[in-house]
């Protein structure tokens, strides 16, 4: 009974299914599962099928982002559990990431925070327009040992510098992380602004930053 | 005479999507970060949400903006003529504008454009007939980041004949170019007598206008300077992925544009513009050679059409890296499209990579490609009366076509003659040539128009005054002395 409840969660999550995937998790604990097991049998494989469908092309992005919406969601119903036992899942890293002010550009930016987020990190999105003293304090107030930096302009990849630089300022460059990301980003540029890599797309994303926190 | 005409949406469907492109004005309105366009809407009876910059447009005064908009006007070239006609099934092209790379021709890889590559491209644009108008195709990194839309306008001016698709991209900046197209137009009444330029002004999906470039807008209506919406749905990202919900959309945002710009200034001319894409669900970027962001152009293009105003759109472009079979049929596929869409202004000639890179060799064979697109709207005419009886009668059985006065008088109306970049020969007269591929034959049809080009009538005074212009807004940016303009 229990190993088919997770097994169906597992489903639920490859079918996209996000509130099937709640509903059995709601049902797994009821039935006296741990919460640890319902993450690391149940939600964890599903993901894990998902990325591996995406990687040979059967999978598009709108799977993607409903599968990592159904993880969410059954996250949200599981988190109270863990803490009320006194538990944590293990996060691959915390990453602060937005868009970098005056760049109000979106869908990349999240994208690579759904991916994140679905991949075990601990994700905080600041959003767009985001003003460089915010990332900086967002950094500090987490701890993250990750920072990604979005832009689409090349009018607004300098600020991907300025952040840096204030990163320097306030003496936290070195716990941090810095990945840059947006069209018209390059290795070169990562290179002669001192970040610690750039990504072409979501799924490089992941792939860059867990390369930076291991 | 009966033109190639493509109709890609059913009338009430695009009466359908005018009305809820209407509705969507109202639920959930425009998001408008501009103050001056707030308080024109305010003024003009809509409901302005101050806190959320939210604004409801009642359908009454987009309508009535729709009313005041010209449906057609020209733009006109250095020597005073009026060579592009923004209007009706006008169909012309530019160059895709803003690259942020060049494919270098030696090493066919991206790489940064520099003064000299945006002189050598607009040198080519004017020696290349089938483009009708220049555009600001490139921002070259060899100045600051800051004036990067004025230095391509400063650069351009220098060398054009033919009018200009630009674009600002600051609120300041915008009033540099101006004072720029002025000098060069020989006042303020001439410009807008006898414009020679268009501000390309970008609505943000969904449903938003940034600061700067409504501002851009308004500022370009009330100088009766042509400005051209250029809204860009991405189906599946920031719009409905359905074809039809992005067109909705483009159609809400352009509604909105137009509405800003007539309460600017009532008749000031505005383009029904785009460059929307659809979403690739793989990749996750916007291509422009697909086969759907096409259809979304020329239903769009219908819209603007029905509601009587000119018309662009950013077509025939390819979203290959090189010069290669890709680049060709993607770039073919929406210029052919555009032509039959009866879009009055198509830019993207040149353009690659999405629409990040610039490259010589794709603008010469894109050439070609428009040539093609050119003569198929020009449809087919019987010519004589009638067509043919008369001559085949009289030739009989012989195949002597050839021989005859009527092949002489008609061919050259009839065919469009392409240049060397298109090879027809034999296989032997192909060897014997060099063996060569497509790029390098763009390569050398290159280097043979740069050789025809005839530097433009601009005066030496004239020059000095635009460098001086450009050189006060660089050192605003750190800059004090503007790049030397290349020899010759």
């Amino acid at each position: 009974m229990s190993n088919n409840l997770l097994a169906q969660i597992t489903r639920s999550i490859v079918d996209g299914e996000p509130d099937v995937t709640t509903e059995l998790a709601r049902q797994a604990l009821d039935a006296g599962l741990e919460p640890l097991a319902i993450i690391n049998q149940g939600l964890t494989p599903g993901m894990n099928i998902v990325g591996d469908k995406f990687a040979t092309g059967e999978y598009f992005l709108p799977h993607l982002i409903v599968a990592a919406s159904g993880m969410k969601q059954a996250m949200e119903l599981l988190q109270p559990e863990l803490r009320a036992r006194q538990q944590t899942i293990k996060v691959a890293g915390t990453v602060v990431i937005g868009t970098v002010k005056g760049d109000i550009h979106e869908i990349g930016k999240s994208l690579v925070g759904t991916m994140l987020s679905a991949s075990g990190f601990q994700v905080y999105d600041l959003g767009v327009d985001v003003p460089t003293e915010a990332f900086v304090a967002k950094v500090k107030e987490t701890g993250a040992g990750l920072l990604g930096l979005s832009a689409l302009l090349t009018t607004t990849m300098t600020v991907q510098r300025e952040v840096i630089e204030a990163l320097v300022e306030a003496s936290i460059r070195e716990q941090v992380k810095v990945m840059i990301g947006g069209a018209p980003v390059s290795q070169e540029w990562s290179d002669t602004i001192g970040a610690d890599g750039c990504a072409e797309d979501a799924v490089g994303a992941v792939a860059l930053a867990r390369r930076l926190v291991s | 005479m009966m033109r190639p005409k493509l109709n890609i949406l059913r009338d009430e469907l695009v009466n359908q999507i005018i009305a809820e492109g209407m509705e969507l004005l109202m639920d959930p309105g425009v998001r408008v970060h501009n103050d001056d366009a707030l308080s024109l809407l305010a003024d003009a009876g809509a409901d302005v949400d101050a806190e959320s910059q939210v604004v409801r447009i009642p359908e009454h005064i987009a309508r009535q903006a729709l009313e005041t908009a010209p449906s057609d006007f020209y733009l006109y070239d250095l020597d005073g003529e009026p060579v592009v006609h923004y209007g009706d099934d006008s169909v012309q092209f530019d160059p895709g504008s803003a690259a942020i790379t060049i494919l270098d021709s030696e090493t066919q890889e991206q790489r940064p454009p520099l003064t000299a590559d945006f002189v050598k491209f607009v040198k080519l644009v004017e020696t290349i007939p089938q483009l009708d108008a220049q555009s600001t195709a490139m921002i070259c990194r060899d100045v600051p980041e800051g004036i990067g839309d004025l230095y391509r306008l400063y650069l351009a001016l220098n060398y054009m004949r033919k009018p200009i698709i630009t674009g600002a991209f600051g609120k300041d900046t915008w009033w540099t170019m101006k004072e720029m197209l002025v000098a060069v137009a020989g006042g303020e009444a001439e410009l807008a007598a006898r414009p020679i330029a268009v501000f390309d002004v970008c609505p943000s999906p969904p449903l938003m206008w940034s600061d700067l470039t409504c501002q851009n807008m308004i500022d370009c209506a009330r100088n009766n300077i042509p400005s051209e919406l250029v809204s860009m749905p991405l189906a599946g990202a920031t719009a409905p992925v359905t074809l039809a919900g992005a067109v909705v959309q483009h159609t809400a945002e352009c509604l909105s544009g137009v509405t800003i710009c007539q309460l600017a200034q009532a008749g000031a001319p505005i383009v029904w513009g785009g460059s929307p894409a659809i979403f690739d669900m793989r990749e996750g970027t916007p291509p422009m050679g697909a086969v759907e962001t096409w259809m979304i152009d020329c239903a769009y293009a219908q819209v603007g059409k029905t509601l009587h105003l000119p018309t662009h759109a950013y077509l025939g472009m390819s979203d290959a890296k090189v010069v290669d079979a890709q680049c060709g049929l993607e770039s073919a596929g929406g210029a052919i499209m555009a032509a039959l869409a009866g879009l009055n202004m198509v830019s993207g000639a040149g353009m690659m990579d999405f629409e990040s890179c610039q490259s010589y060799e794709k603008l010469v064979i894109d050439a070609e490609i428009i040539g093609m697109a050119k003569r198929l709207i020009a449809g087919i005419e019987a010519r004589e009366e009638p067509i043919a009886l008369t001559l085949m009668r009289e030739l009989g059985h012989r195949a002597d076509y050839l021989a005859q006065p009527h092949t002489l008088k008609w061919f050259s109306k009839e065919l469009y003659i392409p240049s060397a970049v298109i090879d027809r020969g034999s296989l032997d007269g192909w060897k014997r040539k060099g063996a060569k591929n497509a790029f390098e034959r763009a390569t050398d049809r290159v280097n043979e128009l740069l050789a025809t080009y005839q530097p433009s009538p601009i005066s030496d005074e004239l020059r000095t005054e635009l460098r001086a212009i450009a050189t006060k807004a660089a050192r605003q940016f750190g800059m004090d002395e503007l790049p030397p303009l290349p020899e010759d």
